[in-house]
C-alpha cells in the first residue's frame, strides 16, 4: 500500500509525515510523531480521550484521518503548558484533585481550554454539556466541572 | 484503500463512478466508525471537503443554501440560519458531542440513512431540497424523495449531494425539533419529531408539516398530524388528534432502548411538544 505524504502544523511547528490512507490522526500523533498525550479510549468518537484542536475546532482525533490534515493546524495537549507554567485549566485540575487514573485528562484539558476560549464565563450547565463527550471512569465528573469553572474565574481575573 | 481529495464536484462524481466500492467522506463521523467496527474499508475514499464552495452557507432567493461539508458547529454559529430555521439547527446541534459537532455534517447525517438521524425529520418539515451532482449533471430533489430505508438512500452510483437549500421561510412561520433519548446527551433518538408551522394574521395555524424520526424504516411525514393542527391555535382537541395521527404512522422497531408501545406513544408526545414550540416561535399565543 502506498503511503501518503502529509505536510501540516502541529503545535505551531511545520511537520511532515508519511501515513497509510486509513490511518487516523490519533495513530499518527501517537505512533509517528511521538505525541502520546492524546489517548485512545474507544476509537469510535464516544469518549473524548483523543481530543485535539484541528484548525481551531475541537475534534476527536480517532475520527480524523492523518491524510485529512494536509495543510491544517493541529494543536495537542503537549502544546498547552509553557516550559515553566501550566495552563490555568491544568493547574486547577490538579488543585481540585480532578483526576485519578488520568487517562481522560489530556482530552479534558484540550476540550475545556477550547470552551474557555469561546466562552470566558460559562455556566455549570454549559460546562457539563460542552464536556459531555469526555468520559471519565474515575472522578464522577464533579471535581472536573468545579476545576473548569475555577479556571474560568481565574482567567477572567476574579476569584471564585 | 486509497484516499483521494476531490478537486471539484465533477472530479468527485468521476471518482465515485469509476470503480466499485468508492465512497465519499465528509466529516467522517459515520464512515470512520463503520470502517473501524466492520474492519472493511472502501476501495477509494473520496474526500469532498476541498470542493470549492462546499463549506459555505449562502443566502439564496430568500432561503439559505448549506454546503454539504459545513459542520454542525458552523451551522450553530450562523445567526441568519438560526433565525430562519431554528428547528433544523437545533436538530443538527443534537448530533453527538462537541467533538463530533466539529466534524459532522447535516448532509452526511442524511446520506448515512439512519432512521434515527436527527436532522432528517427537521429537513422534511422544512421541505428542504438537496442539490445532487451525478453522472448526468446537476439536479434538485426534495430530501423527502431521497429516503429509502435503514442505511440506504435513493442516491445512485456516483451521485453526491453538494448542498441543501432550506427554502425561504414563510411570514409568521417557525420550525422546531425534539427527540427523546434515555440520557441527556450523547445518545440515539428513540423517537423524534420535526414540526414547521405557519400562522395567519389571527394567529391560527394556516399550514403545517409534521415529520417523525426513529419510528419507521425512514423518517416519515405525517399528513394527518399536520391536518389536525391546521385551523387551530393548538387547543387540546387538536393536540390530541395530532398525537393520535402520529401514533398511527408509527412502525417502529422493538429493542432494549424502547419498546414498540413506548416509541409509538413518545412519537406523539414529541410531535405535539415540538408543535407548541414552533407555534410560539412563530408568534402564536398558547
Ligand atoms: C459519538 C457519536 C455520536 C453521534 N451522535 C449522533 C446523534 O446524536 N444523532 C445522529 O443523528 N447521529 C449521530 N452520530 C452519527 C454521525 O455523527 C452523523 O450521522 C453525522 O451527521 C454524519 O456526518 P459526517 O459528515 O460525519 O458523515 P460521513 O461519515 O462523512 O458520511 C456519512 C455517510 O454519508 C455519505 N456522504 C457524506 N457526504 C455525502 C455527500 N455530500 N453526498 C453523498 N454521500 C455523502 C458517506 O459516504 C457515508 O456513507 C454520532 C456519531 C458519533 C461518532
Ligand atoms: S478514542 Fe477518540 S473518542 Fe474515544
Ligand atoms: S481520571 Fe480516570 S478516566 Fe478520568
Amino acid at each position: 500500500m502506498s503511503k501518503i505524504h502529509v505536510s501540516t502544523y502541529v503545535n505551531g511547528d511545520a511537520v511532515e509525515f508519511l501515513c497509510e490512507p486509513g490511518e487516523t490522526l490519533l495513530d499518527v500523533l501517537r505512533d509517528r510523531l511521538n505525541l502520546t498525550g492524546a489517548k485512545e479510549g474507544c476509537g469510535t468518537g464516544d469518549c473524548g480521550a483523543c481530543s485535539v484542536m484541528l484548525d481551531g475546532r475541537l475534534v476527536a482525533s480517532c475520527l480524523v484521518l492523518g491524510a485529512e490534515v494536509e495543510g491544517s493546524a493541529v494543536e495537542t495537549v503537549e502544546g498547552i503548558a509553557t516550559d515553566d507554567a501550566l495552563h490555568p485549566v491544568q493547574k486547577k485540575l490538579l488543585e481540585h484533585a480532578a483526576l485519578q487514573c488520568g487517562i481522560c485528562t489530556p482530552g479534558i484539558v484540550v476540550a475545556a481550554k477550547a470552551l474557555l476560549e469561546k466562552n470566558a464565563d460559562p455556566s455549570e450547565e454549559e460546562v457539563r454539556y460542552w464536556l459531555a463527550g469526555n468520559l471519565c471512569r474515575c472522578t464522577g465528573y464533579d471535581k472536573i466541572i468545579r476545576a473548569v469553572l475555577d479556571a474560568a474565574a481565574e482567567m477572567r481575573g476574579v476569584s471564585a | 484503500m486509497r484516499y483521494i481529495v476531490a478537486k471539484n464536484s465533477r472530479d468527485a462524481v468521476a471518482l465515485l463512478g469509476a470503480g466499485d466500492g468508492a465512497q465519499p467522506i465528509a466529516g467522517g463521523t459515520d464512515v470512520l466508525v463503520q470502517m473501524k467496527l466492520s474492519g472493511v474499508a472502501p476501495s477509494v475514499l473520496v474526500d469532498l471537503k476541498k470542493i470549492p464552495g462546499i463549506r459555505d452557507i449562502v443566502l439564496e432567493d430568500g432561503g439559505i443554501r448549506i454546503g454539504a461539508c459545513v459542520s454542525g458547529a458552523e451551522m450553530g454559529e450562523n445567526d441568519a440560519l438560526k433565525n430562519m430555521w431554528p428547528g433544523v439547527v437545533e436538530a443538527v446541534e443534537l448530533i453527538g458531542s462537541t467533538q463530533v459537532q466539529g466534524r459532522a455534517t447535516m448532509v452526511g447525517n442524511l446520506c448515512n440513512g439512519s432512521p434515527a438521524a436527527d436532522s432528517v425529520p427537521a429537513l422534511l418539515a422544512a421541505e428542504a431540497i438537496a442539490r445532487i451532482e451525478g453522472q448526468d449533471g446537476q439536479r434538485d430533489i426534495p430530501v423527502f424523495g431521497l429516503l429509502e430505508g435503514p442505511g440506504r438512500t435513493k442516491l445512485g452510483k456516483g451521485d453526491l449531494i453538494t448542498s441543501v437549500l432550506l427554502p425561504k421561510a414563510a411570514k409568521n412561520s417557525a420550525d422546531a425539533y425534539l427527540r427523546f433519548i434515555p440520557r441527556t446527551e450523547m445518545d440515539i433518538a428513540v423517537a423524534s419529531a420535526g414540526v414547521n408551522l405557519q400562522l395567519d394574521e389571527a394567529g391560527v395555524v394556516a399550514a403545517a408539516k409534521v415529520a417523525l424520526g426513529a419510528v419507521a424504516p425512514t423518517a416519515v411525514l405525517v399528513e394527518d398530524a399536520a391536518a389536525a393542527l391546521i385551523g387551530t391555535r393548538l387547543d387540546e382537541a387538536a393536540v390530541k388528534q395530532c398525537a393520535e395521527a402520529c401514533e398511527k404512522a408509527c412502525n417502529p422497531i422493538d429493542d432494549k432502548r424502547g419498546t414498540i408501545e413506548f416509541r409509538t406513544k413518545v412519537a406523539g408526545v414529541m410531535a405535539t411538544r415540538a408543535a407548541k414550540i414552533a407555534f410560539q416561535r412563530a408568534g402564536g399565543l398558547l
